[in-house]
């Protein structure tokens, strides 16, 4: 009376295959080409390898150099800011404050809207001369407002903004579930302990709050890193080169016909994001792990 | 005397309210209202790019005009959204708890590579130019299907891991049950677990259409060409395209704004609950 045949599992590991044959063909099988193209010069049909000369190239061509360093601001400056005011803004909308949901309900609207549009919007509000943010600049202060999107010194700083701005509601529904997760214990021993909001915030929310503030920095960082959306739709890019990224010179290459240039970009954006994220990552699990 | 402190810290708590909402009204909800006046006004006054009521308001006449826009484009590109954005997700949500099901319930050899891979999909940027070369290879550049497929391929990701969470909480006792009355693996999933997973399917239905109908780069890359506009794509031609007709512009940023907004409304709950699904594990 020996099993007479191996049963089949009744979870069968061919239910991977729909996802793995798209997911493998149109990602992982682009993303290991990549490595290949990046070393050539191409025109979609026929490669000619040319070493690193691609890359030689991104790191000596001085826009595209610049185009890293913008790379990095804008994601710390967006992820940055995301996650602190997202998290004051969790505290305050956890807290019993009058409209809460209707609160929640404003935050979290902007990140469901199209973000070409919301480029568009804020493009006019920023307006160097008829834009209302300097209407309402010098009618307030009798300050000249800047050019928010032509100065140069400001355009990819304004951009950030307005990603904070549309993101914001995002961090901070995140960390609402977190904070909502703590245990009320400990505010209330606190409390008996005489602890103040302010002590309360430093000393239990924060600490306890650690696993939504990796997501949040995680999440927000490699989005940083990568989109370029509403660089392109406000900016695209200018005025010069001022405010383009690595993500949107990949698309002007693609565009130029620099094919293989465009997937070098792509291949030095995927090493900039690991080398940012995977310590990042390394270092927050260790912490947590520690507390 | 307690109720008096009672009192003012009701009077607190108001004051607060009104300050925050006040606060929130002018921060989040202003650029909106501007969206919505610059699409109601005329053409003059719309190019002023004041923030200001409107002194005369045409919103049919700017709907009609947007929408006979280059005969009719803004109707084709909702028609192609609303396919691509319908079929990904289908795709998505069937193949994503496929997954999902048998990452949760078994454990194989490939659980550690499919999870690397799902968390590879999250950190690694596309390669667009190597992908436009795969799509062209197979015949599937520039065409709906191919960027279907596209979409459904960057998603997978994200909603692997929202039913992989999901399922993990489900008993398995009732997909045994039905294993021993003798269904086929394929009954069990499609009769018994999936509509079990209804909460997380909302949820992924929800975040997944909203993100693909958003969805604008991908669009750039792999869908240049007229015939196979997508909305958002026909907003960002008509940036320079209507230049000086601002009401238009807004006008048809306005539309793209309602589906989302209709969503939004219905799901509130659900878009919330799936966005900070799987963030707290960290």
């Amino acid at each position: 009376m020996q099993q007479k045949r191996k049963r089949r599992s009744p979870y069968p590991t061919w239910f991977f295959l729909p996802a793995a044959i798209i997911y493998g063909t149109l990602f992982l099988v682009p993303n290991i080409a990549s490595l290949w193209f990046s070393l050539t010069r191409w025109d979609l049909f026929t490669a000619e390898f040319i070493g690193l000369a691609n890359f030689r190239q991104f790191f000596s061509e001085p826009f595209l150099v610049k185009s890293i360093l913008n790379t990095i601001i804008y994601a710390v400056v967006t992820s940055g800011l995301k996650t602190v005011l997202g998290l004051l803004l969790a505290v305050l909308l956890v807290s019993p404050i009058i409209w809460r949901g209707a609160l929640r309900t404003i935050v979290f609207f902007p990140v469901m809207v199209s973000t070409i549009g919301v480029g568009i919007a804020f493009t006019a509000l920023m307006h160097p001369t008829r834009g209302a943010i300097n209407v309402a600049l010098e009618n307030a202060f009798g300050i000249i407002g800047p050019g928010w999107l032509t100065d140069p010194s400001l355009a990819l700083l304004s951009v950030a903004f307005v990603d904070i701005w549309k993101g914001v509601g995002l961090a901070t529904v995140i960390y609402m579930a977190g904070v909502v997760s703590i245990p009320q214990d400990y505010y209330e021993a606190s409390r008996i302990d005489g602890a103040t909001k302010v002590q309360q915030f430093w000393r239990i929310t924060l600490p306890l709050v650690w696993p939504a503030t990796i997501t949040v920095v995680t999440l927000s960082l490699i989005s940083g890193l990568r989109y370029f959306e509403l660089i392109w739709a406000m900016t695209g890019g200018g005025p010069g080169f001022a405010s383009d990224v690595v993500a949107s010179m990949i698309y002007k290459q693609y565009q130029a016909g620099f094919y293989g240039l465009a997937t070098a970009g792509n291949v030095v954006l995927f090493i900039l994001i690991a080398l940012i994220v995977l310590p990042m990552t390394w270092w927050f699990n260790r912490r947590e792990v520690e507390a | 005397m307690n109720r008096d402190i009672a009192k003012s810290r009701q009077r607190r708590r108001i004051a607060a309210g009104v300050l925050t909402m006040t606060a929130f009204l002018a921060v989040f909800v202003t650029p909106f209202i501007f969206i919505l006046f610059q699409a109601v006004k005329d053409r003059r006054a719309a190019n002023r790019l004041e923030f200001s009521w409107p002194e005369s308001w045409h919103f049919w006449e700017n709907l009609v005009a947007v929408i006979e826009a280059r005969n009719y484009i803004v109707l084709l590109a909702f028609f192609n959204s609303t396919i691509i954005t319908v079929a990904s997700v289908t795709l998505l949500v069937i193949f994503a708890a496929m997954v999902g099901y048998v990452l949760s319930r078994r454990r194989t050899r490939f659980n550690g590579i499919v999870m690397a891979l799902v968390l590879a999909g999250l950190m690694i940027p596309p390669a667009v130019v190597p992908t436009i070369w795969v799509l062209q290879g197979l015949g599937l550049f520039k065409t709906i299907h191919g960027f279907v497929l596209i979409q459904v391929a960057y998603g997978l990701s994200f909603s692997i891991l929202l039913f992989r969470a999901f399922i993990a909480t489900i008993p398995r006792e009732l997909d045994e049950a039905a294993i021993i009355d003798g269904a086929k693996p394929l009954q069990v999933f499609f009769k018994v677990v999936l509509p079990l997973l209804k909460p997380v399917v909302v949820t992924n239905i929800v975040v997944q259409s909203v993100t693909i109908f958003n969805d604008f780069v991908n669009a750039l890359y792999y869908m240049p060409g007229r015939e196979n506009v997508t909305v958002q794509l026909t907003l960002f031609n008509f940036q320079s395209q209507f230049s000086s007709q601002y009401n238009l512009l807004f006008m048809n940023i306005l539309l793209i704004t309602i589906p989302p907004l209709l969503v939004f409304i219905f799901f509130n709950r659900q878009i919330v609950a799936g966005m900070t699904a799987g963030a707290i594990k960290g």
